[in-house]
């Protein structure tokens, strides 16, 4: 049935160039994107803005204050005029713009081409935004801060990779945006390079994601190789006539694209970085690495959805890998003191969660969460930042001991055993995490509930009983992390200065200015609607059930059309029976119960302030320390690395090459040393030789 | 008539190459630098009497050469002298084996 | 047959001209028997139809160049042989072998050698032809003034350039601190 819209769109992408195929869609689709180049346009634009400002006008903040966040609304203004364009247009197949040729070389031609349909918007919708939010607060975030121009230019620039990402029509394009988000990650994670933690951090997620690019790198060599063509409309229309249903080649294709997700998703195992690239400023987590970049893994199995629905083998090792990293990243989160650290382990696990609904074939379900978890995760990232940022000018704002003197002594505003109690300072802020909260944990009728039922139904309903456990078991651990930190931050009795300081406390500690709650406040809205998106038939609570599904079904039907063709289809065989409606129960009562359990555990918190705590010991002890994932690489890899390269530099390099070298140098002093020999500056000598000279040429004609 | 002027070509042309000997072998043995000079001379003379003979079987073209020769052999022969009468002066002597002045 | 005894004459006179300059130790003596040389060589030349060639060969180099050598000697009161100025055995041997070796390709180059080229023609009969037409010293000058113009005007730039450095090498030098002050 799916296979009507790919044949529509099919011989046109395949015969004609991209212009071309942009008219003939645009007439059967009723379609036309509006000002296309303007989404991407403005966010450079205004990177580059910032980026001339941060050497110009170093110590100005209003121009970069005006120019970051406009560029992001109004690229956020295209977005939702295309959007809107779109909805009222019958969309099949996808609306291509190309803006000019790029690559031409031989039969290859890529250009820079930006394709539309209802993925892309879906998620153009995502990143500016949230970005726009995100940009937002970051005027009252980094307000103190000597980088505010580079800072902007960098989030601006960031912007515009990741669109180019989403709207790339082709792989290479794709995998520029992709290099490009990297890079901006690498800038924005070393944002405060004067830290050499931070820097390292920095590094250490541009190294890891390069292991990932190289499987998409040659991915996409294999690619070419099958199609002739780097075009995903072409590529996907010509999947199934070309490679063979489970074989190697696809196998191939889709595990390197996975590898290149694992890296950009942080899924295992290459999620190392995500945790430490939270040395970045605090809404870059929230943009970058929660809301937009790290799922860009998520939108490229969504994008090649039907290379994977070839490929049964690369869909188990999607879902069993996504639902690993949701268990596994979620058990370390249980553990951390630092806010932002559990933020990040909690992104890895819904991530995981991403991976494991495209990974069964529920790709609506996956793109889904990838939007709830955009909101709630930037909200929850926002308001520990909010959090962060009131501790920190606590501390800061001096109380005798001089500048900053009370943050050395006490350490880490991040850590969660420096807060607690902050209910009463910081209300709104409170409240806005709390909802945050309870939509990742998956209450109804909150965002979270909704998306991720879906894919824990999902993975039962496809015939994965394991998965399905995995899944629920995931549920509950992020229900009692998130309620731990809550607990931890807002509750009890507040430890910022030390026990009895809760007069200091209430002197010092401040809810944060307007521009910093006022987007939390919008995404607290949409942590709370944005589930109302696609609710399920089964519980037909409003009239625009399944919306979502609806909408990304032109982009997803093939896909899902090969599944079927191949006896994959949707069927309720989770160990706990039931249907759809028991489903949701089962899963609203662990995230009730799982909230309400921790709290009540949790409450009052335990434990002292940072500087008194005992480190952990036995099991919590494991996953306090990340289950020793980066000491395990840094022994099997890092080490024998540094080791070999020694060697090489040793042996290669000091022996070898520079050897050479030298060799070279003194070769040519002992041949100069011996020409000047020659050089008597003898007039008997040089007779000789002209004679000599003379005689050979003779001899020569003779 | 022309296979005697043919021979005396030859005995010519045998002549050019013994005088041109001669002058190598005092360019190479006498250390006077003015018998060099001469024996440069020599060679130059040798070269020419080789052109006129074999100008007699291409052309005119082989006198106008000796012409040209003698042109620069007298230029040669101005500015070499001035150069030995200069080195003179600095050495008093026009021994070869003590010019060591051509290196920097 | 005269013509040919008289070639012949110069040929060996000419030889032993040689042979004689590059062995004497008087500089001045050696400029006498390379100045007999210069008249053998000028013989040489009539026998072969160079007139005019013969004519200068005797004015400039037997004339002008080596009154010039004589010149210098007289100068630099050089005209008395009173050093040994024979390179040692070192010097003679490869002094002479490079000799040889300059024999032995001269001739084998001009004679035609293993590839038997052909020996020279030598056919003088045209030349005299012209010479008889044009005048000996038309022969040369006709050409020289027409094909050869620029080179022959370059010659001239040659000659005077080299006046100039003569003149300036050959300039006595009135006292080292005056000269450094030029």
């Amino acid at each position: 049935m799916s296979l009507g819209a790919v044949a529509a769109a099919g011989p046109g992408a395949l015969s004609a160039g991209a212009a071309a195929l942009a008219g003939q869609e645009g007439a059967a689709g009723g379609f036309q994107p509006v000002l296309p180049w303007l989404i991407l346009a403005l966010p450079l634009l205004g990177a580059a803005v910032n980026g001339v400002g941060a050497f110009l006008w170093r110590d100005d903040k209003r121009i970069p204050t005006i120019v970051g966040p406009a560029a992001l609304l109004g690229s956020f203004a295209v977005v939702l005029a295309n959007f809107i364009a779109m909805s009222g247009a019958d969309l099949h197949g996808a609306e291509v713009v190309g803006l000019w040729n790029w690559i031409v070389s031989g039969d290859l031609r890529i250009g820079v081409d930006l394709q539309f349909d209802q993925l892309s918007m879906l998620m153009c919708m995502i990143v500016t935004g949230v970005g726009s939010l995100i940009h937002i607060y970051s005027v009252g975030y980094m307000r103190d801060d000597p980088g505010y121009s580079r800072y902007f230019s960098y989030l601006n620039l960031f912007v515009f990779f990741m669109l180019v990402l989403v709207l790339g029509a082709s792989f290479p394009l794709m995998f520029v945006g992709w290099e490009g988000v990297g890079l901006c990650s690498y800038l924005l994670i070393g944002f405060w390079y004067e830290n050499r933690d931070y820097a390292n951090a920095g590094k250490k997620a541009f190294i890891m994601n390069r292991i990932g690019d190289a499987g998409f790198l040659v991915a996409m060599f294999l690619v070419f190789m099958a199609f002739g063509t780097l075009d995903f409309i072409p590529v996907l229309a010509a999947a199934e006539g070309t490679l063979a249903y489970g074989g190697a080649l696809v196998t191939g294709i889709t595990l390197l694209l996975f590898l290149g997700c694992t890296g950009k998703s942080a899924q295992i195992p290459l999620h190392t970085w995500l945790p430490d690239a939270m040395a970045g400023p605090t809404p870059v987590s929230a943009l970058i690495h929660a809301a937009t970049m790290v799922t860009a893994g998520v939108y490229l199995i969504a994008r090649t959805s039907v290379l994977f629905a070839l490929s049964p083998v690369a869909q188990g090792v999607v879902a069993a890998v996504g639902a690993g990293t949701a268990l596994f990243a979620a058990s370390i989160a249980i553990r951390q003191y630092d806010i932002k650290k559990v933020l990040a382990y909690s992104t890895i696990s819904q991530l995981g969660y991403m991976f494991l609904a495209v990974g069964v074939g529920a790709f609506t379900a996956g793109v889904f969460h990838l939007m709830t978890h955009a909101f709630f995760k930037a909200l929850l990232f926002l308001g520990a930042g909010a959090v962060i940022h009131a501790v920190h000018h606590a501390w800061a704002h001096g109380d005798g001991r001089g500048d900053g003197g009370y943050e050395d002594a006490h350490g880490d505003p991040n850590d969660m055993r420096n807060h607690g109690g902050l209910r009463k300072f910081m209300p709104r802020t409170f409240v806005f995490m709390w909802i945050a909260t309870l939509a990742i944990a998956g209450v109804p009728p909150l965002a979270g509930f909704f998306s991720k039922d879906e894919i824990i139904w999902y993975s039962g309903a496809y015939g994965y009983p394991i998965l399905w456990g995995v899944a629920l078991a995931t549920a509950l651990l992020t229900a009692v992390y998130m309620a731990r930190l809550m607990v931890m931050t807002f509750h009890g009795a507040n430890r910022t200065f030390g026990h009895g300081g809760g007069a200091e406390a209430g002197r010092k500690l401040h809810e944060v200015p307007a521009v910093m709650w006022a987007p939390l406040a919008v995404l607290a809205v949409l942590s709370v609607v944005g589930g109302w998106a696609n609710i399920p038939e089964a519980l037909p609570l409003l009239p625009t059930f399944e919306w979502l599904h609806h909408w990304l079904e032109p982009v997803f039907a093939p896909a899902i059309a090969v599944k079927e063709a191949h006896g994959f289809a949707p069927e309720y065989r989770a160990p706990v029976g039931g249907g759809a409606g028991a489903r949701a129960v089962i899963s609203a009562a662990i995230a009730i119960a799982a909230v309400g359990g921790a709290v009540g555990v949790l409450s009052p918190p335990p434990g002292p302030p940072a500087v008194e705590a005992v480190a952990p010991t036995g099991f919590a002890r494991v996953l306090h320390d990340k289950w020793y994932v980066d000491e395990l690489y840094d022994r099997a890899i890092v080490r024998p690395s540094l080791a070999l390269w020694r060697a090489c530099w040793r042996i290669v390099d000091a022996g070898l090459i520079d050897g050479a070298v030298n060799g070279a140098g003194r070769a040519a002093r002992l041949l100069g040393w011996a020409g000047g020999q020659l050089q008597t500056g003898r007039v008997t000598t040089y007779l000789v030789a002209f004679m000599l000279g003379a005689l050979l040429v003779l001899g020569v004609l003779s | 008539m022309a296979g005697a002027l043919g021979l005396n070509g030859l005995i010519a042309l045998f002549v050019s190459a013994i005088l041109f000997t001669i002058g190598v072998i005092g360019v190479l043995l006498r250390r006077n630098a003015i018998i060099v000079f001469m024996c440069i001379e020599l060679m130059l003379n040798a070269a020419n009497l080789s052109l006129v003979a074999f100008s007699r079987m291409h052309g005119i073209e082989g006198q106008i050469f000796v012409f040209f020769v003698m042109a620069v052999a007298a230029a040669e022969a101005a500015v070499g002298l001035a150069i030995i009468i200069a080195i003179f002066r600095h050495y008093e002597v026009v021994d070869l084996d003590r010019f060591r002045l051509l290196k920097w | 047959m005269i013509q040919d005894f008289l070639f012949q004459a110069f040929a060996a006179g000419s030889i032993l001209g040689a042979v004689i300059m590059v062995t004497r130790r008087n500089p001045v003596s050696a400029v006498i028997f390379l100045v007999g040389v210069f008249f053998a060589t000028s013989g040489m030349f009539l026998m072969l139809d160079a007139h005019y060639i013969a004519a200068i060969n005797v004015i400039l180099y037997g004339g002008a160049i080596m009154v010039l050598f004589l010149f210098v000697l007289m100068l630099l009161n050089l005209g008395h042989a009173d050093w040994r100025d024979l390179r040692g055995p070192v010097g003679g041997l490869i002094g002479g072998s490079i000799s040889i070796a300059f024999l032995g390709v001269l001739t084998r180059l001009f004679v035609g050698g293993t590839d038997a080229r052909p020996v020279v023609e030598l056919a003088g009969s045209a030349l005299r032809e012209a010479a008889a037409e044009q005048g000996v010293v038309g022969v040369v000058a006709r050409p020289l003034f027409t094909e050869y113009t620029i080179v022959l005007e370059v010659t001239g730039v040659l000659l005077l350039v080299s006046m100039v450095g003569t003149i300036l090498l050959a300039r006595r030098e009135r006292g080292v601190g005056e000269r450094e002050r030029t």
